[in-house]
């Protein structure tokens, strides 16, 4: 595997709402989301790195988020809605059992 | 069927893991009731590695789900995932799961006045077979 | 209001007329057909003597054979009926009435509606439709789209379908000139509809919403490296959505075009609200009335072309207010075949003509496939495999798929292929656990009798060669088999003893072996004689 950071993929069924409605976001995110319960060829347990949390903040305060366990399948797909209050950067953060982070952000207008 | 109200350890004697555990120290050994739950599972898993799972948890603007625990009563470990809301999202999540084996996917949901609320859903993992 | 039973039919003599006659009622006319298996021309297709239900669907239709299932229909024993729809006398009764079905025949019968009804009728396509023959494999089904086409379907579904690969399917259904509809069928990477879920029309005065179901079980009985990026299930909730969407669009009648097996659709009619007729497929049931489930029309018209279903609508304000129903039986001795479409067929088939006329051996039995448990023709199947492929156990798909040779017919290449045309046809030779096999039949079993049909996968009971066993259907998963016996010495099968086994229609990838089909008419061509009996090695039990 490369060291490269995987580069998120969304997608939001739109990106301006009215007070009240609902944005449909869909994430998914390249990674193995190794278990820590397999073994290599040599029978030693390969160790485990998976995602381990997920967050939304929407200008800075988080809206969703959860904690993730190895039972999440290897390129983890994230589907969920928001009901913003107030127009702003929605970040999406995907937080490594490694400490590293991947983050990406949209902006969304609520009129 | 699921029956009226599911207290937490009930999982423990058929689960194979750590599942009962999980849901007791989510709920701090309070029953959960079995309602405003939807799980949209496959009834037969497609491919174990990635079952497409939906859960959501109705609720008003007064009584509404803050935080979701999800467990598989049968993978070599009990937890799935655990989803925190706010005002400002819906209570539903949709997301692919790993399913070791045919088992039990249990959802218990934190409501906002501190109750819970479970359902579960059973997924076959199977070697397939033939057709008409 | 509804359909009985042609009384010409429990009758000996009878005419094209008898047939299709049909009073017209209302303003809509479906017709149906689903499971051809591609089979263009005439056939012999015996129906199931064993086909048990389990749970709330025991002995219930379409659970009900031989005397059980005329008597619930009325039909006289060694009647015309009696040999369509029933496995009571069949070689005899196959002397009598000869061969079903013929897409060529089937045209007539449409396009005569069709005359009828004009601007009436839909004429919908239950899915199945390209697999199951030599020459559909061969032209990866441009042969069978291409007659169907001559009769015009106005959607259609799929199951079998699917075994073409995704690319074929998308070639196909970018230049059907109908759509292929599947509410059921998302892409995995974004979760998106990868087929129309419904289809409008408006047919004598009456919006008409055709939603259409695949079969849901396609990637597990299927191999699912074949349309990697779909994903399908039974999806109620998003059924719901298209119904409630249609309705809103205007429709005044909802038909459900389902590839879903009979006994899931019974199941979902009672949960899913607004579906006024579902055309049900898969399960290969030919069902002489419809069935209804509260406000639900079910409609089985039967499998290899043996039957066209024809059912007349008065629709008002929304809701069916009478319906007349004919499950036309397609005598292929008393319907005269449609000219262009025999054209058509006898132009397909001309270049595989030779080949698959060839005589390969006899039987001197009757060789059939449909039912839960071991058929004769898979019996012949799994001594091919034994012996060709020196193994000591055999396993063999319960596909309901596939045609019958009669007592002391020749059997010719077409046959085997009309009993093994798929295209993932090698046959594996592997060595497997006693365990694992019992296990693996377990697991196909539960797919058969678990007591919630949402949790079948479909299809009969893996048949088995060299081996014999007892079957629980009302068991539980893990506990339905036992009395597991290894013929060939008597023992019972050892837990830890590695087996030689071969089998075919593997759903993994890459598996090794040559095709089926060569290696059944390599066994027909050295024993040159075949005689299968009906034999003793699955016994039902707690039935
Ligand atoms: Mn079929
Ligand atoms: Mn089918």
């Amino acid at each position: 595997m490369s060291d490269a950071k995987p580069r998120p993929r969304v997608r939001l069924d739109k990106k301006e709402v009215k007070k009240g409605e609902t944005i449909e976001l869909k994430t998914l995110i390249q990674h193995t989301m190794e278990s820590g319960q397999r073994k290599d060829a040599s029978g030693n347990t390969i160790p485990r790195k998976i995602i381990k949390q997920f967050t939304a903040e929407l200008n800075g305060k988080t809206v969703f988020s959860c904690d993730l366990e190895p039972a999440i399948s290897a390129n983890p797909y994230m589907q969920f809605r928001i009901r913003p209050d107030a127009s702003g950067t929605l970040k999406l953060t995907w937080l490594d059992d490694d400490g590293s982070k991947i983050e990406h952000s949209e902006e969304i207008k609520v009129v | 069927g699921v029956a009226a109200v599911l207290p937490a350890q009930s999982f423990a004697q058929a689960a194979k893991n750590n599942s009962a555990d999980l849901i007791k120290a989510f709920t701090g050994g309070k029953t959960a009731a079995a309602a405003k739950i939807k799980m949209d599972l496959p009834e037969i898993a497609e491919n174990g590695n990635t079952v497409p799972m939906t859960v959501s948890v109705e609720g008003t603007k007064d009584l509404y789900a803050t935080d979701l625990l999800i467990v598989a009563d049968a993978n070599p470990q009990g937890g799935v995932m655990t989803v925190h809301f706010s005002p400002e999202s819906v209570a539903e999540v949709n997301t692919r799961i790993r399913c070791a084996e045919t088992q039990n996917i249990i959802a218990v949901a934190k409501m906002s006045d501190g109750s819970f609320v479970t359902a579960q859903r059973e997924v076959k993992v199977t070697i397939g077979g033939c057709g008409g | 209001p509804g359909g009985s039973f042609s009384r010409a039919l429990a009758q000996q003599r009878f005419t094209q007329d008898d047939i299709t006659r049909f009073e017209p009622l209302g303003n809509v006319t479906l017709v149906h057909l689903a499971d051809l298996h591609a089979q263009l021309n005439p056939l012999y297709f015996r129906e199931a003597a064993v086909n048990l239900g389990v749970g709330d669907a025991k002995g219930k239709i379409p659970h009900i054979t031989g005397e059980a299932y005329r008597q619930r229909y009325g039909v006289p024993p060694n009647s015309a009926g009696a040999y369509a729809l029933t496995a009571d006398n069949f070689a005899a009764l196959a002397k009598d009435f000869g061969r079903m079905g013929g897409l060529d025949r089937i045209a007539t019968v449409v396009k005569q509606i069709r005359g009828e009804r004009a601007d009436r009728m839909l004429f919908l396509d239950g899915g199945d439709t390209w697999q199951g023959s030599y020459t559909a494999l061969k032209t990866k089904a441009a042969d069978i789209v291409d007659c169907m086409k001559l009769i015009k379907p106005d959607a259609m579904v799929g199951h079998w379908e699917f075994t073409y690969g995704a690319d074929r399917v998308k070639e196909i259904v970018d230049d059907l000139g109908f759509p292929f509809l599947g509410q059921n069928i998302r892409d995995t990477e974004w979760n998106e509809q990868a087929f129309e879920p419904t289809a409008m029309f408006e047919r004598g005065g009456v919006k008409i919403a055709v939603i259409g179901q695949a079969f849901p079980y396609t990637p597990i009985s299927n191999p699912r490296w074949m349309f990697p990026n779909w994903t399908f299930g039974i999806r109620e909730e998003d059924l719901q959505k298209n119904i409630d969407k249609a309705r809103r669009d205007g429709a005044g009648l909802v038909v459900l075009l389902s590839h879903n097996g009979f006994d899931v659709d019974r199941k979902l009619a009672t949960r899913v609200k607004g579906i006024d007729v579902i055309l049900t497929a898969h399960t290969h049931d030919a069902l002489p009335e419809a069935e209804h489930v509260g406000k639900t029309l079910l409609i089985a018209g039967g499998s290899h072309g043996k039957f066209i279903t024809r059912l007349d609508l008065d629709v008002q304000g929304g809701e069916i207010k009478n319906y007349r129903f004919k499950l036309m039986p397609i005598f292929s001795d008393i319907i005269a075949p449609d000219a262009e479409m025999a054209a058509k067929i006898k132009e397909v088939r001309a270049p595989h003509e030779a080949h698959l006329r060839q005589v390969v051996g006899r039987s001197e039995t009757l060789l059939y496939r449909r039912g839960n448990f071991n058929g004769t023709f898979d019996d012949v199947i799994c001594d091919a495999l034994l012996s060709e492929r020196d193994a000591e156990i055999a396993l063999s798909p319960g596909v309901r798929w596939g045609t019958s040779v009669l007592p002391g017919q020749d059997i010719t290449r077409e046959d085997i292929y009309n009993a093994t045309a798929i295209t993932y046809p090698n046959a594996y030779r592997i060595k497997m656990a006693g365990e694992r096999i019992k296990l693996a039949l377990e697991d196909v079993a539960d797919n058969i009798f678990n007591a919630d049909p949402y949790y079948q996968g479909g299809g009969d009971m893996v048949r088995v060669g060299g081996l014999s066993f007892s079957i629980a259907p009302a068991g539980t998963i893990g506990n339905r088999i036992s009395d597991l016996t290894v013929t060939k010495t008597g023992k019972p099968l050892e837990a830890a003893k590695e087996y030689t086994v071969a089998g075919w229609a593997s759903v993994n990838e890459g598996t090794e072996g040559p095709p089926i089909w060569d290696v059944v008419a390599s066994h027909i061509a050295k024993v040159k004689i075949v005689a299968p009996k009906e034999d003793s090695r699955v016994k039902v039990v707690g039935m």
